[in-house]
C-alpha cells in the first residue's frame, strides 16, 4: 500500500486540506473506489477505511492479482464533515454535483478537477454514495443510463438490485456520471445508512466489492456467490406520497414484502398524539425505499415499492 | 388578490404556502388580456427582489386606473429560506433553481415546484429576479440563454439594466425555473442583480421602471412609459472571469462597475497573520466590472470579479 496526498488546498484559517488516497497493487489503472464527498456521509467514509484496512491486509498476504492498480479514496470533504456540514463549508456547493470540475473555475470546481484528474482513466469506478431525500435502501447499486451502463457488470457485486436511474440535469455534475462519459464502467453502492454507521449493511457493501474485484480477477477472495441481481428501471417503482405532515412511524421496512392494502406507515398528529392517517400498499411487492426521519411533509415520498409482477 | 398558489402540511403545525398577488382591472380582465408573472425569492439570501415587488405593486395599487391586464406578483417561491436566512430550501438537498419542472412523486419540494409551474402556466410574460448571492455583488442585468435570445432580447433591453448577457446552453440549466417556463411556451427572462441579504434601492428602482416599461410594450399598463437605458448586449466571448489564487482576505481597490484596462490592479488577497500580499489580482482584459467580490474571505478558486470586455467601438471612444 502507498499513501499520497491526491490534493491540497490551503485555506485562510483551518489547517490545510488534504485528500488521500491509498494505493494498492502495480499495473493497469483497474478500480478506483470514492466513499464520503459530503460531510454527513460516515458510512460511506467507514466503509473504504474499513476497504483499505482489508486490502492492506491481503495485499500482505499476495491476495491481489499482479497488474492491477487500486485506487481507494476514502474523503474528499472532511473539512465539511469537521464541522457537521453536509456540502461545502464556505459556499455550501456540493462536490458531487462539480464533476468533472474545471481548474480555473471556483473552488469546489477547482477540487472536482483535481480529484477527477486522478481518479479518472480506471477501468471500474465504485462510489459510496448517498441520497438527496432522507431514507433508507435495501442495498443495491445504482447506475445512470447514460447509454454507457453495463448491467451485467453491476450484478457481479452480488447485491439484491440494480438500480438504472436516468439522469437529470442536476445529476450531469456527479461523479458516477462523469466517469462513465469519460469511460469508466460507473457503479454508485448504497447502503442502509448515512450519517450513522450501519455495521451490517457496511460489511454487505465491503463484501460485495471485494466479491466484485475477486470476479473482475482483480483479488483471489473466496466469498459466497450473493445474489442474482433483479435489474429494475427508476421508473417502475411505485413511490407512495405522505397524505399529510405529521410524525412518522414506519411500520414496513426496506426489504419487507407486503401486499396491497398492507400498512406501511401512519402519521401522527403532532400536537395531539391520534393517528391521522394510516399509509398502505397501493400493490404487491418490496419496499425498497422508505422515509427514515421522525418528521415527514405533505406530499413527500414515503415508500418506493418494487412492484411484484404475477404471471 | 392574494391567491394560495401552492400549500402543503409541515410536520408540526404549520403548512408552507406559495402565494401570489394578482393584480388586475378593477372591471376584471378580458379573456385577451395579457399577464405577466413578477417573480423572485427562489433562493432565501437573495431579498432585492422583494422591494421590486413592493415598489411594483405600490405604483399598481396608486393607479389602478392604468391597469390593463393581469399582473401576478410571486413575492417568494422560498419562504421557509428567506424566513430562515437559507439560499436553499431548508432540510433539501438540492437547489430550488434546478429541480424545475419538478414532480408529483418525489420529495414536497418537487411538488411544490411543480405547483408553481401549473400556476404560472399560460402567461405571456415572466420576469425571474435573482440578486446573486452573499459574496458576490452583480450590476442590473438580463441573462438570456442564447438558445432563446432571438425572441427574448428585445424584451429584454427594455428591463432598464445595464447590459444583457446572453450565455451557453447548459444541461444543468435545463432544471431552472426560466428554463422550463422558455420550454412550455412562456418567455422568461431572468434578472441578477445586486447582492445577497441585502436591498440596493438604487437598482431595484432601476429595475422597476423596466418592469413598467415592459409592461407597457406588452399592453398591461396604459401609463407613461418610462426611459430605459440601452444596455451593452455581450455574449460568453467578452466576459473574462479573474479568479483568487491564494486563500485569504480580498481587499478590492476598485469600484462596482468601474472600467479598467487590462492589467490593472483589482484588489489583493492578503493574510492577517503576517500582512504579506498573497495574490494581487489583476484584470485579464479591458472592460468594466460587472461582479465583484463582496465577502472577503477567499478560498483559492473563489470568484473575485467578472469583467465585461469592450467590445472594439467602446474601445475607441474610451
Amino acid at each position: 500500500m502507498t499513501k499520497e496526498t491526491l490534493f491540497t488546498l490551503p485555506s485562510p484559517y483551518r489547517d490545510t486540506l488534504n485528500v488521500t488516497g491509498y494505493r494498492f497493487g502495480r499495473g493497469e489503472k483497474s478500480v478506483c473506489i470514492m466513499g464520503a464527498m459530503r460531510g454527513n456521509e460516515v458510512q460511506q467514509l467507514y466503509i473504504c477505511a474499513q476497504l483499505v484496512h482489508t486490502l492492506e491486509q491481503f495485499e500482505k498476504r499476495g491476495m491481489l492479482v499482479k497488474g492491477n492498480e487500486i485506487l481507494v479514496v476514502p474523503s474528499v470533504n472532511h473539512y465539511s464533515m469537521n464541522i457537521g456540514k453536509r456540502f461545502w463549508a464556505m459556499d455550501n456547493s456540493d462536490i458531487n454535483r462539480m464533476y468533472p470540475g474545471y481548474d480555473r473555475g471556483e473552488t469546489t470546481q477547482r477540487i472536482a478537477a483535481g480529484i477527477f484528474e486522478k481518479v479518472q482513466g480506471y477501468r471500474y469506478g465504485i462510489q459510496f454514495a448517498s441520497f438527496y431525500m432522507p431514507g433508507d435502501f435495501i442495498p443495491h447499486v445504482r447506475m445512470m443510463d447514460t447509454g454507457f451502463q453495463s448491467t451485467s457488470l453491476a450484478n457481479l457485486f452480488g447485491l439484491p438490485y440494480v438500480l438504472v436511474r436516468k439522469p437529470r440535469p442536476y445529476d450531469t455534475g456527479t461523479l458516477n456520471y462523469n466517469w462513465q462519459i469519460w469511460d469508466t464502467n460507473a457503479f454508485s453502492i448504497y447502503t442502509k445508512e448515512t450519517d450513522h454507521i450501519d455495521q451490517e449493511s457496511a460489511r454487505t457493501a465491503i463484501v460485495s466489492v471485494l466479491r466484485f474485484l475477486s470476479r473482475m480477477g482483480i483479488l483471489k477472495y473466496h466469498c459466497h456467490s450473493g445474489y442474482i441481481a433483479s435489474i429494475i428501471q427508476d421508473e417502475e417503482l411505485r413511490s407512495v406520497q405522505s397524505p399529510c405532515g405529521g410524525i412518522f412511524t414506519r411500520i414496513r421496512h426496506p426489504g419487507d414484502e407486503v401486499s396491497y392494502g398492507d400498512e406501511l406507515a401512519q402519521i401522527t398528529h403532532p400536537l395531539e398524539g391520534y393517528v391521522m392517517q394510516h399509509i398502505y400498499a397501493p400493490c404487491d411487492g418490496i419496499v425498497f425505499f422508505s422515509h427514515s426521519a421522525p418528521l415527514i411533509n405533505e406530499q413527500t415520498t414515503a415508500f418506493r415499492i418494487i412492484r411484484r409482477l404475477h404471471g | 388578490m392574494i391567491q394560495e398558489v401552492v400549500s402543503v402540511g409541515l410536520p408540526v403545525d404549520e403548512r408552507w404556502k406559495i402565494i401570489k398577488n394578482r393584480m388586475e382591472p378593477e372591471a376584471g380582465a378580458r379573456p385577451d388580456s395579457k399577464r405577466i408573472c413578477i417573480v423572485t425569492g427562489t433562493h432565501g439570501d437573495e431579498l432585492e427582489g422583494q422591494y421590486v415587488c413592493y415598489e411594483v405593486a405600490r405604483r399598481i395599487n396608486e393607479h389602478m386606473e392604468l391597469l390593463d391586464g393581469i399582473v401576478d406578483i410571486y413575492p417568494a417561491l422560498n419562504p421557509l429560506g428567506i424566513d430562515s436566512i437559507t439560499r436553499g430550501i431548508p432540510m433539501f438537498d438540492l437547489d430550488m433553481n434546478r429541480i424545475f419542472p419538478g414532480s408529483n412523486t418525489s420529495a414536497t419540494a418537487e411538488y411544490v415546484a411543480a405547483q408553481i409551474m401549473n400556476d404560472m402556466s399560460g402567461a405571456d410574460m415572466a420576469v425571474d429576479i435573482h440578486a446573486s448571492n452573499i459574496f458576490l455583488r452583480e450590476t442590473p442585468q438580463v441573462r438570456v440563454n442564447e438558445t432563446t435570445s432571438d425572441n427574448q432580447l428585445p424584451y429584454a433591453k427594455l428591463l432598464n439594466t445595464d447590459f444583457v448577457w446572453v450565455h451557453a446552453s447548459a444541461t444543468v440549466l435545463e432544471a431552472t425555473l426560466a428554463h422550463s417556463l422558455n420550454k412550455t411556451g412562456v418567455p422568461c427572462l431572468v434578472v441578477e442583480m445586486g447582492v445577497g441579504m441585502r436591498i440596493t434601492k438604487e437598482y431595484c428602482m432601476q429595475l422597476v421602471d423596466g418592469i413598467f416599461r415592459l409592461m407597457c410594450e406588452l399592453g398591461i399598463w396604459k401609463g407613461e412609459a418610462p426611459e430605459v437605458r440601452d444596455p451593452i448586449v455581450s455574449r460568453d466571448g467578452h466576459v473574462s472571469f479573474v479568479n483568487a489564487e491564494a486563500s485569504g482576505i480580498f481587499v478590492p481597490s476598485v469600484e462596482h462597475w468601474q472600467r479598467v484596462k487590462k492589467g490593472d490592479h483589482l484588489g489583493d488577497i492578503v493574510t492577517p497573520t503576517t500582512g504579506e500580499i498573497l495574490h494581487a489580482v489583476q484584470a485579464d482584459v479591458t472592460g468594466r466590472v460587472f461582479t465583484l467580490r463582496e465577502y472577503p474571505v477567499v478560498y483559492s478558486g473563489s470568484l473575485i470579479a467578472r469583467v465585461l470586455e469592450d467590445c472594439e467601438e467602446d474601445a475607441e471612444n474610451d
